[in-house]
């Protein structure tokens, strides 16, 4: 069958069709070790460096549970208002593949550690909407392969693959959502606003890096199309790698518009499992996958149940991190930030940073205006992000303070920047080895100011007959005269005294 | 017994202790058996692996250590004393195969935590022993290397999946051999050999490092020829080990203290009608009888038990078993170790079918057959009419055990319905073959320990075995009753059961 299906135009797709969308978001942990194992998990090491008899299958060897990979799980439950298990075992998913070193996967099946959650998140015009959490459970990353001599790297054509177990036994939490149902056009939104409030949610947890780039987060977006008001759930498929924030609203949307291509069509949503291409933002056919999948499912023999205390899920519970979104609405009450302002800090992923800056003495504004200005602007010229850009809250808060005390102009200031950035010192220390400081001997402005008037007879008669203006002419000279080193304000309260 | 030495007949008590009182050293006791081996082994097939090397510089090792009293701390009564080691268990640096042609060549690069065990306590490894097929047989017959032969009579099996590690006992080419047990591996071996085979609690001892048949059955455990051997190596191999989740973390129950005491005055010893003999070997049933009047002789209370959920062990345990085996064995893939085989035929085989025809070729007839059981049974629409069943079942033996335990200290029944029965003689029939696991199963399905010790001879001149079971964790009265039924039949007979072995003596390697 043809799968190179048309795709409806959005807006009429989604005035006909109730979209159904469900997410599966895979979460690494951030632990120090694999899940049973003692190897490490190190992001980017040489492969097949990060291995052991337990990760890689070896006959004989056997897992032992991560006990901080269990804490992680009943925290994220927790943080996603979930139940927690008092009683659970891990499953065995059978089923074959090269990168799969024992050819199951540890995982969880009927007995999830955390079940029954939901998690509050607000859309861009502050709508609130609730997504219900169907479970989290617990289970372990594959391996990977690397297909080697074919044009795409992928196995088709390739003349061998390699297969790197680092990864293999990493723990990570699968996270899975009820279907989403009555988000009608919004729904691609309502998807990037869950997994960004989830993110934001993991990070605040210290639980995992939250790198999607690095794959530390990947989610899997289900969707189905319904004909408005009718009952009855349509066929779904499975989109597979959905890897960046702006990808699941994009793969959601462009499955909306093709399953509503296909119905038109009268043809049958076929199930199966599809892929997302970021480069050209489109879904291509994987692998059918229909409800007969079996991964003979059973309890795994050799790891004993979990069963975490209520004393001990209490305890874990105290070490939750305020809410991230109930902290950005106490913040920006503190910090006096208009929505559009908050909006900016946050869009620029500063919250934090600012939080540091405002803690090391600056104001809340000065803080804002340099994270979200002439950082954030930087930052994205190099394509950096703005917490590993070299530069601290602290080194702001000493910068701010030195524009606040009048040692330094804004133009003054983005040079001291400069500096500290090419890692010449502090922004003091920058400041005093660059010359960089306003001239506060009056005696010298007072005679450049005059010195200027003189020179500029017939402009300083506009300012005396009381054309305010003109002044501005006046005050640029004398910023020339002093090479810059004045402070705007001062010169043209000066200027003003002689001429009024 | 012309051709065994003095050495290789001695107990491995006796032979710890001599090497302790330096009387003799361990290169002595293990070049004893090494010889042994050369002489005998091309006869009963036991070793797969044999590593005189190895064996030789850890004995030196020993007898060096002793000669600079250099040793400190406590030293294992079996310092010096040489073992074998079933093919099942990992050994760092040599080869290990299960039995199969699926890991042939392959050297682990690591150690069992047992063999760990057995390093430390100064335990010269011999080689690996012969066994069915990813322990998956009752005769040894399934072994991809060719079947182990029972020195009693070479036309018949040692049992199985143990039958090399009984072998070498029963030959006199090892002191002491680790066996796992998983339905009755160690048990049923040493019933057909004449020898003891002990499984202990679940978990008494680490399973890392045994390459899995079904993980929630199996465990590892000694064969001897003493109920004190026994003793002495389930003290060296036991307690818990961080590396196995299952493993027990408790103390191990004074096994060897049990099996020095060997008292059965005042315990109450119960027979489980289910298994006591209907339907089995009249010999075999005799012998049994016998050994429960011995029992009472000597101060014991013979009570009748009724396990009425044994009779549904044999069905539960051949779901388990491939279920668990299915899912254990989907590592050998041609991926990372072992066997890699390329389809005929196909220009550019996809991974899945060098995984298919590594499979096809790399696992014998029974493992296939337990693999297509297990996969069917797990599926899903017959999970619950199979795999879910069977576990039921488990909890109905486990909850027989605990009944039976209240009126009892011990249960005993035969170890085997027959017994050694010819080699060929049930290959063709597979249903034939699992009934002989039928007294065995219950102890691997409810986790409790269990000893066979060798129980006369039946009528056709063979050993029969005794099982003895106890609670969880209560390992230690199997020792205390083997060793007290071990002295009344010693006392009877006048010699250890082995001496009666008719081909021992003249034992060549003919094969």
């Amino acid at each position: 069958m043809s799968l190179t299906a048309e795709v409806v135009d959005y807006d009429d797709a989604v005035a006909r069709y109730d979209p159904v969308f469900g997410l599966e978001v895979h979460v690494e942990l951030n632990t120090a070790t694999k899940m049973f194992c003692g190897c490490a998990t190190g992001f980017g090491a040489e492969p097949n460096t990060q291995t052991c008899p337990v990760c890689l299958a070896l006959p004989g060897a056997l897992p032992v549970v991560n006990t901080m990979g269990i804490e992680s799980a009943i925290r994220i439950g927790l943080a996603l208002n979930c139940e927690i298990a008092t009683w659970c075992r891990f499953a065995r998913k059978n089923y074959f593949y090269p990168d799969m070193p024992k050819n199951f996967q540890t995982s969880q099946y009927d007995e999830p550690i955390a079940f029954e959650g939901y998690l509050d998140i607000t859309l861009d015009d502050g709508t609130p909407w609730r997504v219900e959490i169907e479970r989290a459970h617990m289970e372990e990353d594959t391996g990977k392969s690397l297909h080697v001599g074919g044009s795409t790297g992928r196995i088709q054509g390739a003349e061998y693959s390699l297969v790197d177990y680092n990864r293999a036994g990493i723990p990570l939490i699968e996270i899975v959502t009820k279907p989403v149902v009555g988000a009608g056009e919004r729904a691609p939104e309502v998807a990037k606003a869950f997994v960004a409030t989830l993110r934001d949610l993991l990070k605040a947890l210290d639980v995992s890096d939250v790198r999607m780039e690095q794959g530390s987060v990947r989610c899997d977006a289900n969707l189905s199309l319904k004909p408005r008001g009718a009952q009855q759930l349509g066929t779904r498929t499975e989109t597979k790698n959905v890897n960046s924030l702006r990808s699941v609203e994009r793969a959601i949307t462009y499955e909306i518009g093709r399953h509503a291509a296909v119905l038109d069509s009268g043809e049958a949503i076929f199930q199966e499992t599809r892929h997302w291409h970021e480069d050209t933002g489109v879904t291509t056919s994987g692998r059918p996958k229909s409800d007969a999948d079996d991964y003979r499912y059973f309890p795994e023999p050799d790891l004993v149940p979990v069963a975490p205390s209520r004393e001990y899920v209490e305890r874990l519970r105290a070490t939750l991190p305020e809410p991230p979104t109930q902290r950005r609405k106490r913040l920006q009450q503190d910090w006096g930030y208009s929505d559009l302002e908050m909006r900016d800090v946050l869009n620029a992923g500063a919250t934090e940073l600012i939080e540091q800056t405002v803690a090391d003495g600056a104001s809340p504004a000065a803080a804002r205006k340099w994270w979200t200005g002439e950082i954030a602007r930087r930052a994205n010229v190099e394509a950096k992000p703005i917490d590993d850009f070299g530069v601290t809250p602290a080194h702001i808060a000493e910068l701010a303070g030195l524009v606040s005390d009048g040692r330094l102009n804004d133009a003054m200031a983005r040079q001291v920047l400069d500096g500290a950035l090419a890692g010449e010192g502090t922004p003091t220390q920058v400041a005093d080895a660059r010359g960089l400081a306003l001239v506060q001997d009056d005696g010298a402005l007072e005679a450049a100011v005059d010195a200027v008037i003189a020179a500029n007879v017939p402009i300083a008669d506009k300012v005396r007959e009381g054309k305010l203006n003109a002044v501005g002419a006046l005050i640029g000279a004398v910023m020339k005269e002093m090479r810059g080193q004045a402070d705007a304000a001062h010169i043209r309260d000066l200027i003003l005294q002689r001429l009024t | 017994m012309s051709s065994t030495s003095d050495i290789t007949t001695r107990s491995a008590a006796d032979l710890g202790a001599a090497i302790a009182d330096g009387s003799l050293s361990s290169v002595e006791v293990t070049q004893a058996h090494l010889d042994r081996i050369a002489e005998v082994d091309g006869a009963v097939h036991a070793y797969l692996h044999v590593d005189a090397d190895g064996a030789l510089a850890a004995a030196r090792a020993v007898d060096e250590s002793r000669a600079d009293r250099r040793s400190d701390g406590r030293i294992s009564p079996l310092a010096g004393v040489p073992i074998a080691v079933k093919d099942v268990v990992a050994t760092r640096g040599l080869p290990t195969t299960a039995g199969s042609r699926m890991l042939e060549g392959w050297i682990p690069p690591y150690d069992a935590t047992l063999v760990t065990r057995l390093r430390a306590a100064g335990m010269p490894i011999l080689g690996k022993t012969n066994m069915d097929e990813f322990a998956m047989g009752s005769s040894t017959e399934h072994s991809a290397y060719g079947p182990s032969f029972n020195p009693w009579d070479l036309e018949r099996a040692p049992g199985g999946s143990g039958g090399g590690s009984a072998a070498a006992i029963a030959a006199f080419e090892a002191p002491l051999a680790i066996g796992t047990d998983t339905g009755g591996s160690i048990r049923q071996p040493a019933a057909f050999t004449g020898t003891v085979g002990v499984k202990p609690t679940y978990g008494g001892v680490s399973r890392y490092g045994l390459i899995a048949l079904a993980s929630s059955l199996d465990q590892a455990g000694p064969c001897t020829r003493t109920v004190l051997d026994s003793a002495l190596l389930h003290e060296v191999i036991g307690g818990h080990d961080p590396m196995d989740s299952t493993s027990i973390d408790a103390p191990i129950p004074g096994v060897v203290a049990a099996a020095r005491r060997g008292d059965v005055a005042g315990l109450k010893v119960g027979v489980v009608h289910e298994i006591s003999g209907d339907g089995f070997q009249s010999g075999v049933k005799d012998r049994f009888e016998e050994s429960l009047k011995l029992l009472e002789a000597r101060g014991a209370e013979i009570v009748q038990v009724g396990c009425p959920s044994f009779v549904k062990g044999l069905a539960a345990y051949y779901l388990i078993l491939p279920s668990e085996a299915s899912s254990n064995l989907a590592k050998f893939d041609a991926m990372r170790y072992g066997l890699r085989v390329r389809p005929q035929g196909v220009d550019s085989p996809s991974a899945e079918q060098v995984m298919a025809a590594t499979r096809d070729a790399g696992f014998g007839d029974e493992v296939k057959r337990r693999i297509i059981l297990g996969t069917y049974a797990l599926s899903a629409g017959y999970y619950d009419a199979y795999y879910g069943q069977a576990q039921k079942v488990r909890t109905l033996i486990a909850r027989d055990f605990a009944a039976a335990f209240e009126q009892v200290d011990v249960l005993v029944t035969p170890t085997a319905p027959t017994t050694a029965f010819k080699l060929g003689e049930k290959l063709a029939d597979p249903m034939a073959m699992y009934l002989n696991d039928v007294a065995t199963i219950p102890a691997n399905l409810a986790g409790v320990p269990g000893m066979s010790l060798p129980n006369g001879l039946a009528e056709d001149g063979l050993p029969s075995g005794l099982q003895i079971l106890a609670p969880a964790m209560r390992d230690d009265r199997l020792y205390e009753v083997g060793a007290a039924l071990e002295s009344a039949l010693l006392e009877q007979w006048g010699a250890p059961i082995l001496t009666r072995a008719p081909h021992l003596a003249t034992m060549e390697a003919t094969r």
